[in-house]
């Protein structure tokens, strides 16, 4: 089964001209099969949410569009330059999905996010003024100016994600990845972060496609999804794709999506929850938001 | 009695030997300040110690080629930072193991090449200076290839000091920006290589790693910039260095006549990682509550 993947409509008011596109990629992994006949689009501007349970291929796909994972068929387009040229390089941001940054790493947050600059020039780094002032600025966007001189390694793990968000903007990229940054934060950060970020997207005029394995933090600012279910995805506008008929597809068996008080559940249908797509999402309401 | 005369025992100003031991000692300080603090980041001290150790077989056998044991302690750890790259020591699994049984092998090798120097060389101390330095026996010939030497390593690590920051703490988050992680590694691999040869060379084979992590591991807990850390970490090195020179010089006037200079300069390096930098001291400072 392909993906239903259509043209990229108009959404709100932007133009959307893709600055990322995927088609029929497969990719193999030690044998296995981990992505298949994979075909999206993520258009200028547009907040695109990457849905799916852990396993399913989030990270992988995540991987093989930042050029760190080569695809075994198919292709990568990015603004600037295709894969074969080598990393995106700066016209994609990048938040690594949560590591533990080392508590004495000898970086404050200004230093990491001066690193999204210039992290890969050669030389020892010249103090220059509108490096300074690009770095303060990025720190205000993301509402960590009074992070600015504290170690990176020693913020909470909400801080740490808002300067590793910093980083991976300063740049000016036309699309940010930010790989499962939701999971393991408390219910008030995850609001914060997805408030955040999708502010940021607006105000820095960025795309970001997001990866999270519980689709309501996202609901109400997702312009698009992309669901991926073992590997395989249905990808368009947030209300045509979570729908029984395209996730039951997607599932290769029936689906139901529920609408409760502005949130959404996907459970499996009628007495066969255990059927093979163990992938299923089962929102638990106190859970979302 | 003056100050000065109660710190220095006569001749100290006017000494060769503690002219060279400064010279090269201080030196040798602030290459390991500077490539240490990265090791300490990348977690690769146990790295750092095989290499000192394989290097122990290339300084003991150099005395049997007649050559300066500098050339065999570099050519020993370079042979063995290209054999740890190769086999992928730091990547794969059961490396401490494979790393273990190769140190215990070049021990061996340097116990054989240490009775042969004795034997059929008849040199006197090289098994102490080899394993554990004996910094007033360096020849002052050696100051243009430990400077040669001590400007390669130090200026490669400031040379790629940004990439290396950024790939030592995530490589994904360097690669997306370009950089060439592998060949990162493998050149930091080399800068470490020549470090830990110097360090030999100064305080002996056993006690190098200390003069190279000591020091960065106290740096990194007092400050929190990647110059400035390096800095630190070499000022700390050398005063080690010139402190335990002082003083192994003046333990010439005490019982055993001459103690060793390694011991004091590893004693202080010690004293420094424990007065500034015991984990203790960032409990307060600890990530706080919230965000996860």
């Amino acid at each position: 089964m392909s993906s239903t993947s259509r043209q990229p409509a108009p959404v709100g008011t932007f133009a959307v001209e893709p600055v990322l596109s995927v088609s029929a990629l497969d990719v193999r992994l030690g044998g296995r099969q981990v992505l298949t006949d994979v075909s999206f689009e993520v258009g200028a501007g547009q907040f695109t949410g990457l849905i799916g349970s852990n396993g399913a291929g989030k990270t992988t796909l995540m991987r093989v569009v930042l050029g760190l994972q080569p695809p075994t068929r198919g292709t990568v387009r990015l603004p600037t330059a295709s894969l074969e040229d080598g990393p995106p390089r700066r016209s994609v941001g990048y938040v690594p999905q949560k590591f533990l940054l080392d508590p004495d790493i000898p970086l404050r947050a200004r230093d990491l996010v001066a690193l999204g600059l210039d992290g890969h020039r050669l030389g020892l780094p010249l103090p220059s003024r509108s490096r300074r002032e690009r770095v303060d600025q990025m720190l205000a966007a993301v509402g960590a100016e009074a992070l600015a001189d504290k170690r990176v390694g020693r913020l909470s793990g909400g801080e740490q994600q808002r300067v590793l968000v910093a980083h991976a903007l300063v740049s000016r990229p036309s699309l940010l990845l930010l790989d499962e940054p939701l999971a393991n934060l408390d219910i008030r950060s995850v609001r914060e972060i997805v408030s955040l970020i999708s502010r940021l997207a607006r105000e820095q005029h960025v795309a970001v496609l997001i990866s999270a394995h519980e689709v309501n933090p996202l609901l109400h600012v997702m312009d698009r999804v992309v669901y991926i279910a073992s590997g395989r995805v249905a990808s368009g506008p947030t209300e045509e794709v979570i729908r029984s008929e395209v996730l039951s597809r997607l599932y290769g068996q029936h689906v139901d999506v529920l609408h409760v008080h502005g949130r959404v559940l996907v459970v499996a249908g009628e007495g066969d929850p255990t059927a093979p797509g163990e992938d299923i999402t089962v929102t638990h309401p106190h859970d979302s938001l | 009695m003056t100050v000065s005369g109660a710190l220095f025992a006569p001749g100290f100003f006017s000494s060769g030997p503690v002219h060279t031991a400064l010279a090269l000692g201080g030196v040798v300080a602030i290459v390991c300040g500077i490539v240490g603090v990265f090791t300490v980041i990348r977690g690769q001290a146990f790295a750092g110690e095989a290499l000192s150790d394989i290097g122990a077989a290339g300084g003991s056998a150099s005395f049997l080629a007649s050559v300066s044991p500098v050339w065999g302690f570099l050519a020993a750890s370079l042979a063995a930072a290209a054999a740890m790259e190769m086999i992928g020591v730091q990547r794969a699994r059961g490396r401490d193991l494979a790393t273990g049984i190769v140190l215990g092998t070049s021990l061996g090798l340097a116990a054989l090449f240490l009775y042969l120097d004795s034997t059929l060389r008849s040199t006197t101390g090289t098994t102490v200076s080899v394993l554990f330095g004996s910094m007033f026996a360096l020849s002052s010939s050696l100051i243009p290839a430990v400077v040669s030497l001590s400007v390669v390593s130090a200026g490669l690590v400031c040379l790629i000091q940004r990439p290396l920051m950024l790939s030592s703490m995530n490589p994904d988050l360097a690669a997306v920006r370009g950089v060439r992680v592998r060949l990162l590694g493998i050149a930091y691999l080399a800068a470490l290589a020549v470090a830990v040869a110097l360090a030999a060379l100064t305080i002996g084979a056993i006690l190098g790693t200390a003069l190279l992590v000591g020091p960065a591991a106290t740096a990194l807990r007092i400050t929190r910039r990647p110059g400035l850390a390096m800095l630190t970490a070499a000022g700390l090195g050398v005063l080690a260095v010139v402190i335990g020179v002082v003083l192994a010089y003046d333990s010439f006037l005490w019982p055993g006549h001459g103690w060793p200079v390694s011991f004091f300069v590893v004693t202080l390096v010690f004293l420094f990682y424990l007065v500034f930098g015991l984990p203790g001291s960032r409990r307060s400072s600890q990530r706080e509550q919230g965000g996860g």
